[in-house]
């Protein structure tokens, strides 16, 4: 298991080979990437923010989670921070397990807690030349929901 | 005492980076969130932000004592 917040660019197909083994019968690899429309607005780059202590707490922590859980310890996390462009990987997660049933919902696992609970913040740079900071609960909140992880 | 609570993203723009704020011996979370919207830009929190101590979430009842690392924590967007 290893994970990491970093600012430079990510390496995904190192981070596959990472927790590639013979033990294992099944190796995914997630990657995000900057998509260059969000809620209908062109997109040209984001910029991505941490706490970065807390960050690299909670993410150590995710994966600690997901190798108990779906019993591997091949697990490899990295998040990107700093000024991305279109199509940049912003994360990659590589999962290794002897099944891949198990390497699936520990890749979605990963992804799924990172979004909910790792402090960081993307700041979205729009064709138009405005930056907005990206706000995933503005909907829910408007609608009553709590913000709580 | 005084605290320093850390702020980042939207909040950061609105209230700075860092804010100093003088709570009672025997304060809460809820107490700092709570000095901090009765700053003049307090405005831009949301009424029950998320608030780590120590690098930790913590509840609204949790104690903060001088020299913890207080951070108010906008809605995350990892990923």
């Amino acid at each position: 298991m290893r994970t990491a917040v970093v600012e430079r660019a990510l390496d995904p197909a190192a981070l596959l080979a990472e927790v590639s083994r013979p033990a294992n019968g099944a190796a995914l690899l997630f990657v995000g990437t900057v998509r260059e429309v969000n809620d209908g607005r062109a997109v040209s780059g984001i910029d991505y923010a941490a706490y970065a202590a807390m960050a690299a707490r909670e993410l150590e922590a995710i994966a600690a989670e997901a190798t108990e859980r779906f019993a591997t310890p091949d697990v490899v996390v990295e998040h990107r921070l700093g000024t991305l462009g279109l199509g940049e990987a912003s994360v990659a997660i590589a999962v290794a397990h002897p099944h891949r049933g198990a390497a699936y919902d520990a890749s979605r696992f990963v992804i799924e807690e990172l979004k909910r609970r790792v402090p960081i913040w993307k700041r979205e740079h729009y064709a138009d030349g405005t930056r907005e900071w990206v706000d995933p609960t503005a909907a829910r909140t408007a609608a009553g929901g709590e913000s709580r992880p | 005492m005084t605290v320093t609570v850390l702020l980042f993203a939207a909040y950061a723009d609105a209230l700075g980076p860092t804010v100093e704020l003088d709570l009672a011996a025997d304060s809460t979370v809820a107490d700092v969130v709570r000095g901090l919207a009765d700053l003049p830009a307090g405005r831009a929190l949301p009424p029950r932000p998320l608030v780590a101590v120590n690098q930790s979430y913590a509840p609204y009842e949790h104690p903060v004592r001088a020299g913890d690392e207080i951070a108010v924590i906008p809605p995350v967007a990892g990923g």
